[in-house]
């Protein structure tokens, strides 16, 4: 069943990916992941976000114009505790009532040689806006291109956890980021 | 020792000092067990109610340690036998629930906090112990794992403390029931 389905849809994979040759880049969310590594007494724990889009205009062998922009759903944020994912919408972590998105907008991309890049640009959550330096390594094979990178960011610098969970020998202030973006449309490296 | 020996001196042949210390310290660390546990499940979410999970991870892996360490000792240093008068006065179920409490509250100082373990680590929150030694998860990290798992780490340690209370009530009834002294054996000082 399933190989059958996807021998059909070949034909229209194809259509799309040479009508869309000249566009800019798309994200395969199927493939892609953001995940995320925050520390509370000293415990790692793991989630990661369900749901996000991004705007992608990238051409490696151009890098200085290209133009990168996320937008991850905070409430598609996924723990391995229905408790703790009860409690990150609240105001005093996430505020997704008032900010529902978490943003990033690069302000430039700089060729490091090898298919590594550093991104620099602004990342937004709970309506603070902080810079952030983001290394990125690409790979391609076939027709997808896998964006991956890791970065540390400062929890309090956007008021996640605040008030008595401001207390970071609880929860620690660095949280890692990871991601894996697959895009299909990228020129080749 | 000979139990001829022991009958004619007039005392019990007592559990060893390293038997007795263990007896009372994990006696002592799993009643506070029962209690933090039994307090903090139903906590609001807040610093306090993760410091005390933490600590309770941290002392329910210190006991499977002293356990284990205390199954050793058992195995390689016989307990005292019943003294012949006492074994004599018991009827066979007795005897037969005498065993099988001790071996089940055995089973159980392994089987509470390996549960215990299992569901942190199904949950997500693999445990740090002291917030310094990662400990590895021997179950994988899955939501729904984690849901079956959680009530058998309360049911586990119900059974415990039933036992426990049986255990007590056997040494008791043993005290000031039959006035027979066996809860001398295990009592800390000279007996």
């Amino acid at each position: 069943m399933k190989i059958f389905v996807s021998l059909r849809t070949v034909p229209l994979v194809l259509l799309l990916a040479s009508g869309l040759a000249q566009a800019d880049q798309k994200l395969v969310p199927a493939q892609s992941e953001i995940t995320f590594v925050s520390k509370q007494m000293g415990v790692p724990i793991e989630g990661r976000f369900k749901r996000f889009e991004a705007q992608i205009a990238f051409d490696p062998t151009k890098p200085d114009t290209a133009k990168v922009a996320f937008t991850v759903d905070i409430a598609s944020i996924s723990l391995g505790s229905p408790e703790s994912e009860a409690e990150l919408p609240k105001a005093t972590w996430f505020n997704t009532a008032k900010f529902p998105q978490a943003t990033f907008q690069s302000t430039r991309i700089k060729a490091l040689g090898g298919g590594k890049f550093e991104v620099t640009g602004k990342l937004g959550i709970k309506g603070y806006q902080r810079d952030v330096v983001v290394p990125m390594a690409l790979t391609q094979a076939g027709p997808t291109t896998i964006a991956a990178g890791l970065f540390t960011i400062k929890r309090l610098a956007f008021k996640i956890g605040e008030n008595e969970w401001a207390d970071t020998s609880m929860v620690a202030d660095d949280v890692e980021v990871k991601f894996k973006i697959a895009l299909t449309g990228v020129a080749k490296l | 020792m000979p139990r001829i020996l022991a009958m004619t001196s007039q005392s019990n042949p007592r559990y060893s000092t390293v038997a007795i210390v263990l007896h009372w310290t994990l006696a002592l660390a799993l009643i506070a067990m029962l209690a933090v546990g039994t307090y903090m499940a139903d906590l609001p979410f807040s610093p306090w109610r993760l410091k005390l999970y933490n600590w309770h991870k941290w002392a329910g892996v210190t006991i499977l340690i002293l356990s284990a360490l205390r199954l050793v000792w058992r195995l390689t240093h016989r307990p005292p036998e019943l003294p012949l008068s006492i074994e004599a006065a018991m009827p066979s179920w007795q005897l037969r629930a005498y065993h099988a409490t001790h071996g089940l509250l055995y089973a159980l100082f392994f089987i509470v906090p390996l549960v215990g373990w299992a569901y942190s680590s199904a949950a997500g929150f693999p445990i740090v112990l002291f917030g310094v030694f990662p400990l590895p998860d021997f179950v994988p990290v899955s939501k729904e794992l984690a849901a079956w798992i959680k009530p058998w780490h309360q049911i586990t340690a119900l059974t415990l403390a039933a036992l426990a209370l049986v255990h007590v009530g056997a040494a008791l009834k043993h005290q000031f029931l039959d006035k027979d002294g066996l809860i001398k054996r295990m009592m800390p000082g000279r007996g």
